[in-house]
């Protein structure tokens, strides 16, 4: 079988399963439960931290409310 | 021992540029070998004064801002220059006299017409998307840029490829790829920069100390590592001479098209959208003081984005030599992508739920906000003339073009001045703008202008396209090309206005800035304590 064809018939077939459960199983994992407080916590990471870096891992908890 | 590797390498890189500008086969190469030699043996020389001076400790303890600043100031810079060029060739269009004699050669609309678009896309978008990526990643990574000097480097060898593009343009290096124009030497360096530009943001990520990967990075990353991949596939060429600026592409026909508009659709997909959308997730919750509406909307937008956008270019070959497979699947793919952008504009939209007064009394966020609903008119629009049926009425038409502005100018451009009114105060420390007043001024400026030139390209383009096709009763053609062209005289001077206006605003903005610097009283000691928030 020639490359073009070899590769056609894998992308339309295997690729295409591969990525669009990828894809599935991305959103999916967004609406896993539990999920909102971690969520919140992301959004809400932009206002931490605004004029110095944080000092250690983690030190950046105390700044949560 | 770095300091002298260092001195050697820009000695050697002084030596060869000067060899290459003496064997120099044409214009474009002597003048960017001029420059390389330049700027390499300037700074061998403020390498070699400061050899022994001793090295200051990076602190670890502060934000690396000094390359944002430098990325503000080049920002606004960058985009005056672009706009300028780009009121130009309107009116070179309108009134083509100005193509003046004496200038043919290098002023011309053919050579200054790639000069704009670069300069607007990437020396612009470009430097706004580098300077506001150094400053999200550290913010939410809670954490300094990563490789010390290295984000200087990238903006310094970034500021170089824009020189070097720029120049060659005018004088004539270009390999006719629409948005890759510049010729092997510059895409070589450009690859150098960009990697150390993704191992900067990377390297950030990396070392953060924030437990998750704020979504604005993931949009950063993805567009950083894409332009990249993308950039590299399109730009596979071999010099014809080591000395002359010209390359032969590795592709060619139809194959070499398909990869030019994978790289052109996805220089839109990825380079205006996916970075401006990270300057969306973060600059837009921050000055609204809210967080993002629906962090979980945002996750679905972004895989949703990068897993359609990529299959989208061959939309710009419809009824060519194209397979009809593949324009079929660009189309099916660019429709699909209505859906996650419009998810997106509903989130950054909704990210204003509670707060829509400051609409009333914020400028900026307006600003914002009506950039969101560009991106929202023109990822509908987009799609919509991905349709086989209404490409063959659009193509090669001023709807193009208008789209792409509407785009350019209301989406990326909008965000982009709300991104700098909301750097500029924090970067240099200062309570506030110089002018809210000013802001506004910038606003209505600015979105008149927009609308001037979409809705005059909409008539301008629609109608060339109708006459394009008109065919009397025997099935002749009625329209000559150049009834086209005097047709649209009326349309390209409101075009040119509405450009002039955009032009103003920027410069009202540039003067805004530089009064909030020079002007704005210093805040407060940020040493005291800062409520939590």
């Amino acid at each position: 079988m020639e490359t073009y064809s070899l590769l056609r018939e894998f992308a339309d077939s295997w690729m295409l399963i591969f990525l669009t459960s990828v894809f599935v199983g991305v959103v999916l994992w967004a609406f896993r439960p539990g999920s909102r407080p971690v969520h919140d916590d992301i959004a809400a990471s932009i206002f931490r931290n605004d004029d110095k870096p944080a000092d250690t891992a983690g030190r950046s908890e105390e700044a949560r409310t | 021992m770095w300091d002298y590797f260092k001195l050697i390498a820009l000695g050697l890189i002084t030596v060869l540029a000067a060899i290459g500008a003496n064997y120099a086969r044409d214009p474009a190469y002597l003048v960017n070998a001029l420059t390389i030699m330049l700027v390499a043996g300037g700074l061998f020389l403020w390498s070699v004064r400061r050899v022994d001076e001793p090295k200051l400790a990076t602190p670890q303890n502060e934000y690396f801002d000094g390359v944002v600043r430098a990325g503000v100031i080049a920002t606004a810079f960058w985009g005056v220059v672009g706009f300028l060029v780009g009121v130009f060739i309107a009116f070179q269009l309108a009134f083509p006299s100005l193509n003046f004699e004496w200038a043919q050669g290098f002023a011309n609309f053919g050579r200054l017409r790639p000069l704009h678009t670069s300069a607007v896309i990437f020396a612009f978008g470009g430097n706004a998307l580098i300077a506001s990526s150094f400053y999200v990643v550290q913010r939410t990574s809670a954490a300094r840029l990563w490789g010390g000097n290295l984000g200087w480097f990238v903006f310094w060898g970034y500021q170089l490829v824009i020189v070097l593009a720029a120049t060659g343009y005018l004088l004539g290096a270009t390999q006719s790829k629409e948005y890759a124009e510049p010729e092997w030497y510059v895409d070589l360096w450009l690859t150098v920069v960009w990697l150390a530009y993704l191992a900067a943001f990377l390297g950030t990520l990396l070392k953060r100390k924030e437990p998750h990967i704020y979504v604005a990075n993931w949009f950063y990353l993805s567009f950083i590592i894409t332009v990249a991949m993308l950039h590299v596939f399109n730009n596979l060429s071999v010099p014809v001479s080591v000395f002359g600026s010209k390359s032969v592409q590795v592709f060619s026909g139809v194959q070499d098209a398909m990869v030019q508009w994978w790289y052109g659709h996805n220089a839109v997909g990825f380079f205006l959208t996916a970075g401006f959308l990270g300057m969306m997730y973060y600059f837009v919750p921050k000055q609204a003081e809210r967080p993002v509406f629906s962090y979980k909307l945002s996750i679905i937008h972004f895989w949703a984005l990068i897993f359609l956008y990529i299959w989208a270019g061959p939309h710009h070959l419809h009824y060519t030599a194209l397979p009809d497979w593949a324009s079929t699947l660009g189309m099916v793919f660019s429709i699909m992508l209505w859906m996650p952008s419009w998810g997106g504009m509903i989130n950054g939209l909704m990210t204003l739920s509670g707060a829509w007064d400051k609409l009333r009394t914020d400028p900026i966020i307006r600003m914002m906000v009506v950039s969101i609903g560009f991106y929202g008119m023109s990822t509908f629009e987009g799609p919509m003339m991905s349709i086989k049926a209404v490409n063959s009425l659009s193509h090669y038409t001023d709807w193009t073009i208008g789209h792409v502005h509407s785009g350019a100018l209301g989406w990326n451009g909008m965000i982009t001045f709300g991104a700098l009114y909301y750097l500029t105060p924090k970067l240099w420390n200062r309570s506030g703008l110089y002018s809210l007043k000013l802001v506004s001024w910038h606003f209505w400026l600015a979105t008149i202008g927009i609308v001037l030139y979409a809705s005059s390209m909409w008539v301008t383009g629609i109608m060339e396209g109708l006459m394009w096709r008109e065919v009397d009763a025997n099935g002749f053609l009625v329209n000559a090309f150049a009834d086209t062209v005097s047709a649209k005289f009326p349309m390209y001077v409101v075009r040119g206005l509405g450009g002039t206006m955009f032009l103003t605003g920027a410069l009202i903005m540039c003067y805004n800035l530089w009064m909030t610097v020079k002007a704005q009283p210093e805040k407060a000691s940020d040493n005291a304590f800062v409520p939590a928030e």
